[in-house]
């Protein structure tokens, strides 16, 4: 009996670190599309970089309950320090890379001191302050980042020694898919250990969660750092495969477009940043051929019929037709116990 | 017998108000010990004291002999002082599976481990068994637990406390609002508790605390008013007068 319930414990544990078949598909997919869309590399490009920062996002808005209206902020300065690194020189883009995580991190780590204090709505004024400071700071010392005008004469370097960027993007895009790859691989078991679920406990309970034993706020500091490393990361990759930085990076719509992307796709859930991303920015490249003023009208439109309908709601319908779909070709033994929390 | 928990001139001032008012306080080791007293008189102060999550005016706290006055709440948890909370405080969007879990391998030092997969590891499944088993959860182990009844929400919240391995558990009102139907299996759960951890126990059930109970403490307006077997305070006439009330004065 014991060692049944056991079992049965472990692998229920351990069932949310495996990989399911539609997780390797949805990267098989996004891989092979290095070949069959030669056209849009530029785009995936950007879809995969945009996913890597709504990925940071939700690490500390899906997975820790912090509320941001300023990531911008540490993919902004991840693009400066990626874009400045390259310009005075240093073309080697992994250390570009690993430069922005570095310099994201350590303005991660001292603005989680003044974020993580205060309601929600102080946290949202908080972060929201420190990118506009941000982009002020960028835009008064144009002698280091360019200023209005933007960061030119960024020459990168061969990755690795090896690849060399090209015009139509391809290189870029297998660079930038790698590197969101690695990290959402990371970010992946992160969610999954022990210091994965008491982040998803203190986001839900952070009185009981003290209760427990968990030193809350040194955790959260962690997962606010790393996300600010994770957004650096994005930021730097923008500027290493545009070859070109603006105080855009630093912009209040940054911030916002990533809030936008993770709540199409779904918050508390990894692939939702990346989903969210495809989905923002096929929606943006659609409707903006089709009608190039209105385009935000409708991405506005659509939003508020997400929110409203509740994507909650949206996901679970599709998931009982599967799961109806499913049932009648394999019947599931009913003496399984059902999986009702959600996975990953 | 040695003292698990300790207070000395224990006082609380919220502006005018004295809500803890010098109260010394022995709780001995492996006790059952009810902390009873009208609404109002300070109980659940008194409980935020002990556990940190407000500071005193004035006065000390002693965990087995150790000062614990200053030490920040997760701390004193560490140290082996978990409480539960009267209005249920639990992770609705995880399962009491996972809820355990992270209690048992916060406690085995697992919380900062990023890297290994929840319930890698053979030690923590065997206590998460163990707990699951105690508190009669094996059945809902996989449900999200704002689905779970209220009765098993309860036992859940105690079965928390329980894994984090305590010396000194802090029940509040465990048993408030749980259905009829339900008492039983909690009763008969917390009187089951192991000899080895003292309980204070804070509740307004006097059946639960004459079952329960072998030392009762009565707390009026943020003061000691009283302490006793069950037997001396159930009998003392101030007692009833201020606590139980006309109902029993006749």
């Amino acid at each position: 009996m014991s060692t049944n319930i056991a079992d049965y414990v472990r692998t229920t544990l351990v069932r949310r670190g495996r990989w399911g078949i539609s997780e390797i598909a949805f990267w098989l997919i996004a891989a092979a599309t290095l070949y069959f869309l030669p056209e849009r590399h530029l785009i995936l490009n950007e879809i995969a970089i945009i996913g890597l920062f709504a990925l940071s996002l939700d690490l500390i808005l899906g997975y820790a309950g912090i509320v941001s209206l300023g990531h911008a902020a540490f993919f902004g300065l991840g693009a400066y320090a990626a874009g400045i690194l390259a310009r005075d020189g240093i073309a080697d883009p992994l250390l570009g890379l690993g430069a922005a995580a570095i310099a994201a991190a350590i303005l991660g780590f001292v603005t989680s001191f003044l974020v993580l204090r205060g309601s929600d709505l102080t946290k949202l004024m908080v972060t929201l302050g420190v990118a506009l400071v941000l982009g002020e700071i960028a835009n008064q010392a144009s002698w280091l980042t360019g200023g209005a005008d933007g960061l030119q004469g960024i020459a990168m370097g061969p990755i690795l020694g090896l690849f060399e960027f090209d015009i139509f993007g391809t290189t870029a895009y297998a660079y930038s898919l790698t590197v969101t790859f690695l990290l959402f691989i990371i970010a992946r078991r992160i969610v999954v250990s022990p210091y994965g679920l008491s982040l998803r406990s203190i986001r839900d309970n952070p009185l009981k969660a003290r209760a427990v034993g968990i030193p809350v706020n040194r955790r959260l500091v962690a997962i606010y750092t790393l996300a600010a490393a994770y957004a650096g990361v994005a930021g730097a990759l923008l500027a290493q495969t545009t070859q070109f930085v603006s105080l855009d990076v630093l912009a209040f719509h940054r911030s916002a477009d990533v809030m936008l992307v993770l709540v199409i796709g779904g918050v508390g859930y990894l692939y939702g940043g990346l989903i969210g991303a495809i989905v923002f920015k096929v929606l943006q490249d659609v409707i903006s051929a089709w009608t190039p003023q209105y385009w935000q009208f409708w991405i506005g439109l659509i939003l508020v019929i997400i929110v409203l309908a509740g994507r909650e709601h949206l996901t679970e319908r599709v998931r009982t037709f599967w799961k109806g779909m499913a049932g009648r070709s394999a019947k599931i033994p009913e003496t399984l116990p059902k999986p009702s929390a959600r996975e990953v | 017998m040695t003292i698990a928990l300790e207070t000395k001139g224990l006082v609380k001032r919220f502006g005018g108000l004295v809500a803890t008012d010098n109260v010394s306080f022995k709780l001995e080791q492996g006790a059952r010990h009810a902390l009873i007293g009208p609404n109002g008189a300070g109980k659940t102060t008194f409980i935020n004291l002990l556990t940190g999550v407000i500071k005193p005016t004035s006065g000390q706290i002693f965990l087995e002999g150790q000062e614990i006055t200053g030490l920040r709440p997760e701390l004193r948890v560490q140290r082996g002082l978990a409480r539960t909370f009267q209005i249920n405080q639990l992770f609705p969007a995880m399962t009491p599976l996972e809820t355990i879990g992270l209690a048992v391998s916060e406690r085995l030092g697992g919380g900062r481990d990023w890297w290994r997969v929840t319930g890698s590891k053979r030690e923590i499944i065997h206590e998460i068994v163990e707990i699951a088993q105690r508190f009669r959860l094996t059945d809902v182990l996989d449900e999200r637990t704002s689905n779970l009844a209220y009765g098993k929400q309860r036992l859940l919240e105690i079965a928390v406390a329980f894994a984090c391995k305590p010396r000194v558990l802090l029940l509040d009102e465990p048993a408030a609002g749980v259905p009829e139907a339900e008492r039983h299996e909690l009763l008969a759960t917390v009187a089951a508790l192991p000899r080895d951890v003292s309980v204070l126990l804070i509740e307004h059930d006097m059946d639960l605390v004459f079952s329960f109970a072998d030392r009762i403490s009565v707390l009026v307006n943020g003061a000691l008013f009283t302490e006793g077997t069950v037997e001396q305070v159930s009998t003392d006439p101030r007692v009833r007068a201020v606590y139980l009330g006309e109902s029993v004065d006749e």
